[in-house]
């Protein structure tokens, strides 16, 4: 479903990909794990399209989205829901205009039904009574589940997570693990999660993937990263 | 010696590549300014952030500019007893220049500024990325319809600051300095034609162009964090005065 071959990204002359190539498995929670600042979210844009690689291919379904057009490439993302680091919420929105913007722009649904699917996912990720508040009067927690409410509103097949327990308190880091692993269960959706938490990564995991210098190093169940043999990952996890 | 002069040419090659930049901005805006869907709340929207808000300091403005005008003209005027052409001296004034140019500033400082920054916040929350991944445009979703608000509000603004302009002239001329109201009048109606306002309008237009693309463009390309934001903010507002006293300049040597 997700592939990436020989993929390649360099700002100025700083390599951050390096020939990197990466299959994801359809319908499982992948972690990709790795150093802060080691080019973990400029890998998550460029599985959507937010960035385009130097060289190399992006497959999503088949289809090698590194080289559409924006046009088809709007029409690839609609495959996706994505929840940012703090959630990237729309400030000048309500809690209940940010998750319903969505369904606004790609459905023809009236606004009942758009109210609907609007609480049953707030509901979905633990929220109730929150429409009408300003994001802003959110805290962190709120803020991404409010984030993952907007990212399944549409249904996608795939949902990227950029660190998505960074900035919160163990309590909520746990709540929102649980959060992530409930909706994937739920949804059967493929879930590209990017962490550098080894706890979390360890417990909300089907598969776990290393990056360092811009390569994967190491891909396999949480088993198998806690038991490898490699000198970095081993000291990565410890 | 190379060396020399790549080091002066540095901030001019600095300068055109930000001007190829905004005009490569421009034409996507403008590309998806005919696409559908045509977002018209969103315009609204900001047409009332524009203009309606701003009315207050442009009536402000407006007021004060023709009220000080007809003062100082009147006591320039008066040394060869020239009062009687204080009205129509106010009114070529306002429609010609000072409306378009003093509401343009006015609206840059209040509305380009906030433009900046509200662009900015969202390019450095990751806003901007998330339009995009929710296969929204944030070209056609963020900065068309402020263009739109800047072109269609900036020429009503000027109108009204033309016409509050005459009034303080008129009340300064007539109600404190006792020229006769309908020599005043009758010079206005004589000297001032109808080019002369449209093409006042027609400067605000350029001047509604110019402030919405340059804070909608700094805000759109923010990096670095709240820093990037403030930089950001104060750069649009210097560079869209400055380019629209320069533009104005080239627009009345044209028109007149």
């Amino acid at each position: 479903m997700i592939k990436l071959v020989k993929v390649c990204k360099s700002f100025n002359s700083q390599k951050v990909l390096d020939n990197l190539d990466l299959e994801i498995e359809p319908e499982k929670i992948t972690v990709i794990i790795g150093r802060s600042g080691g080019g973990k979210s400029v890998l998550l844009k460029h599985i959507i399209g937010l960035i385009r690689p130097d060289s190399g291919q992006v497959f999503i379904d088949g289809i090698d989205i590194a080289s559409l057009s924006d046009k088809k490439l709007n029409e690839t993302r609609k495959k996706f829901g994505m929840l940012f680091q703090d959630a990237a919420l729309f400030d000048s929105m309500t809690v209940g205009e940010n998750v319903a913007f969505p369904l606004k722009e790609h459905t023809v649904l009236s606004k009942k039904e758009i109210d609907e699917i609007v609480n049953k996912k707030l509901l979905q990720v633990g929220l109730k009574n929150v429409t009408h508040k300003m994001s802003s009067e959110l805290s962190g927690g709120m803020r991404k589940r409010v984030g993952l409410a907007r990212a399944i509103v549409l249904d996608p097949k795939i949902i990227l997570f950029d660190e998505p327990t960074t900035g919160l308190d163990p309590i909520m880091c746990e709540s929102i693990n649980n959060l992530i692993v409930n909706t994937q269960q739920l949804t059967k959706a493929t879930f590209v999660v990017i962490s550098h938490d080894i706890e979390s990564t360890f417990n909300i995991a089907h598969k776990v993937a290393m990056l360092y210098h811009g390569k994967i190093i190491e891909i396999g169940t949480s088993d198998e990263i806690r038991s490898s043999n490699n000198p970095i990952v081993k000291r990565f996890i410890k | 010696m190379i060396r020399f002069f790549e080091f002066a040419g540095r901030p001019f090659i600095a300068i055109v590549e930000e001007c190829g930049r905004i005009m490569l901005l421009l034409f996507s805006a403008i590309v998806w300014m005919f696409r559908p869907p045509f977002r018209f709340r969103v315009i609204l929207k900001q047409m009332e952030f524009v203009g309606v808000n701003s009315l207050t300091v442009v009536l402000i403005t407006g007021a004060f500019t023709g009220m000080v005008f007809a003062l100082q003209s009147y006591h320039g005027f008066r040394m060869f007893g020239g009062e009687s052409l204080v009205g129509a001296t106010v009114a070529l004034g306002m429609t010609r220049e000072l409306g378009p140019v003093f509401t343009a500033l006015m609206v840059t400082g209040r509305a380009g500024s906030a433009m900046a920054a509200e662009l900015g916040t969202m390019r450095v929350t990751e806003q901007i990325d998330a339009l995009s991944t929710m296969s929204v445009n944030p070209i056609q979703f963020l900065i068309v319809p402020r263009i739109i608000a800047g072109i269609v509000m900036l020429p009503v603004l000027t109108i009204i600051s033309d016409f509050i302009g005459i009034v303080g002239g008129y009340f300064v001329g007539v109600k404190l300095l006792k020229i006769n109201s309908g020599i005043f009048m009758s010079r206005i109606t004589e000297l001032v034609e109808f080019e002369d306002i449209y093409n006042g309008l027609a400067k605000a237009v350029c001047f509604g162009l110019i402030f919405t693309l340059i804070g909608c463009y700094k805000g759109f390309y923010t990096s670095g964090g709240a820093e990037g934001v403030g930089r950001a903010t104060t750069e649009s507002v210097v560079f869209s005065s400055v380019t629209i006293l320069i533009s104005d300049y080239f627009l009345t040597s044209v028109m007149f």
